[in-house]
């Protein structure tokens, strides 16, 4: 079935004419009318418009449109409720949107209709991409296909289960602490944050805008490669965006990774990790190793502050972001006698409960008296761990670790405990706070329940061509990718 | 500077955030909790560090200063709550 090929699968069928965009597209949607009552990965989807934009792909194709000039032309892709596509709802997750529809499309997405995506889809998120289950967003959870009493992980769980479930062929998400890599890991799928600045957050609703990243979930690493290219470029829209030139990142994938070096970090190796997990990881590195990569013991020794500074930095930000959510231009409104009620109504209506907790941790660490002894500490920890990096990277050109600690939890399991849910993200949240580039990619399955176990790994400041070499030699060599899991529809 | 310290009622007046009682009790319990974990920050000296609020280098952008087209007027209201006469309409601020 179409939905189940990646994109260089499909793309080859479709210009050898074996399959049209329609057809493809076609079988997307029933793929979703099939299992998306049970995974929820989609808050909404147009399907009239999707197969409008399929018979326009066919109509170019017929024209001579070809995938040397349109790398994703008729391949159905899905975005992440929190990426504004042109005429599509917007809401984050979050009830506090209202009824808004997007304006205008986001560069990332602009990016992947110019390559001739059929993009369609709100894919669903913890709410204002604050979480790790998908369990805060207000449209309901999304629940993970390998198992349907479990989290996906998130904040980008639907765009992760959207792809383990063969439901799209790829779809974008974004990354603050580790919501693409974790994901992806608890999904069995490949996903990949770029370093910060590489891609641009034009048309992103802003989390925390010194550490978002949008980034791609796909079937392989080739497909990542592939989707890193077409969205990933200076954009005069987003100042912090880098022009730094786009190489072509699947030429990266020569297949050959001797006698490089991989950094294995001795804190990460460490207790809470699920003995599992570690067996799987365990392998991976042995197998890298016969593959001729070099791996070593690195030490990355802010590690244990990593969650502390995170969780100062990103709801300070976020604090600030979400101010703008105010009942005034956009968006839901509860009416009020003055401007202040109003805004405190709207907000206290509108908002869910870890995004109230997150703005308001937020507001005190940068508050009058609080505000050198949490926010400025904690970029100043930010520095030194970003320090722990740059080292270590003139010794090795890639690091390894497991991408969660465990495997996917249950429902309900951490949504009681807010600092148990931050904990769990350790071993993603550096890699924002440093500004690298990282990739979590299949590496093993636990026994019983079978459930997906994720490689980490990260790569220097836009080193991403020398970290897509090294996971995609590691996939080759093993089957895990093609793994699927089995959804009674 | 303790995480009892914490007022939530205060932190929520300047987010501008209307929390019930039960939400302010719970949320300030929270993140008391939370805080105290944050605490293990102050054992690192950072006495030498300079702070990094952005993970690259960053140099201030500018543009030319020429005008350039801008969401229209409608599509910049067509999400508003409550508009009117091509503006957006907000409660009384002045007396």
């Amino acid at each position: 079935m179409p939905n189940q090929l990646t994109i260089s699968e499909l793309t080859a069928r479709l210009a050898r004419r074996e399959v049209s965009a329609h057809a493809a597209t076609q079988a997307c949607l029933d793929q979703i009318a099939r299992v998306d009552g049970q995974i929820h990965a989609f808050i909404s989807h147009d399907a009239a418009d999707a197969l409008a934009q399929a018979d326009a792909a066919d109509s170019a194709m017929a024209n001579g449109a070809t995938h040397a000039q349109q790398p994703l032309l008729g391949v159905p892709i899905a975005v992440k409720d929190v990426l504004a596509v042109k005429g599509q709802p917007l809401n984050c997750g979050s009830k506090i949107l209202g009824h808004f529809v997007s304006p205008y499309d986001a560069t990332a997405v602009e990016k992947l209709k110019a390559a001739g995506a059929i993009v369609f889809g709100r894919l669903n998120m913890d709410e204002f991409a604050m979480g790790s289950s998908t369990e805060n967003s207000a449209f309901g959870l999304t629940r993970n296909p390998w198992d349907t009493t479990r989290i996906p992980g998130g904040s980008s769980g639907g765009s992760a289960a959207a792809v383990a479930a063969d439901e799209v062929i790829a779809t974008l998400g974004t990354d603050t602490g580790g919501s693409i890599r974790q994901p992806a890991a608890l999904c069995g799928c490949v996903g990949l944050k770029p370093t910060y600045g590489r891609v641009s957050r034009y048309g992103l609703v802003a989390f925390a805008s010194s550490l978002d990243q949008i980034g791609p979930f796909t079937k392989d690493v080739r497909d990542c490669a592939t989707m890193l290219k077409v969205i990933s470029g200076h954009d005069q829209g987003d100042s912090t965006s880098v022009a730094q030139p786009v190489p072509d990142y699947t030429a990266a994938l020569t297949g050959n990774v001797k006698g490089l070096r991989v950094g294995l970090p001795k804190e990460y190796m460490i207790g809470g990790l699920d003995p599992e997990v570690k067996a799987a990881v365990d392998a991976a590195v042995n197998q890298l190793q016969s593959l001729g990569v070099t791996v070593e013991e690195i030490s990355l020794p802010h590690t244990e502050y990593a969650a502390a500074t995170y969780y100062i930095i990103a709801p300070a930000e976020a604090s600030a972001n979400l101010a703008r959510f105010d009942g005034i231009r956009y968006g839901a409104r509860v009416e009020g006698a003055d401007p202040l009620e109003l805004y405190r109504k709207t907000r206290g209506a509108g908002f869910g409960p870890e995004v109230k907790r997150r703005i308001i941790l937020g507001t005190y660490v940068l508050s009058s008296g609080y505000h050198d002894a949490y926010y400025v500490r904690a970029q100043k920890v930010r520095t030194l761990i970003r320090q722990d990096f740059l080292k270590a990277f003139e010794r090795v050109d890639a690091i390894v670790t497991p991408t969660t600690p465990t495997a996917a939890f249950k429902i309900g399991e951490k949504s009681d405990d807010p600092l148990q849910m931050y904990l769990s993200d350790v071993f993603t949240i550096s890699c924002n706070l440093a500004g690298i580039c990282g990739v979590s990619l299949p590496c093993g399955f636990t026994q019983s329940p079978k459930l997906p176990i994720g490689l980490q790994l990260l790569g220097k400041p836009f080193g991403e061509e020398m970290m897509l070499r090294i996971a995609h030699a590691y996939e080759q060599s093993t089957n895990w990718h093609q793994t699927k899991p089995v959804i009674r529809g | 500077m303790a995480a009892s310290d914490f007022n939530v009622k205060y932190m929520a007046h300047l987010a501008r955030i209307q929390l019930s009682a039960e939400e302010e009790t719970k949320l300030g319990d929270q993140l008391s909790h939370i805080l105290s974990f944050m605490e293990q920050l102050k054992t690192l000296d950072v006495s030498r560090v300079e702070p990094t609020a952005h993970a690259g280098p960053t140099v201030n952008v500018t543009r030319a200063d020429e005008t350039r087209p801008s969401l229209p007027h409608d599509e910049a209201l067509r999400n508003a709550p409550k508009k009117a006469n091509g503006l957006f309409v907000v409660p009384k601020i002045v007396e």
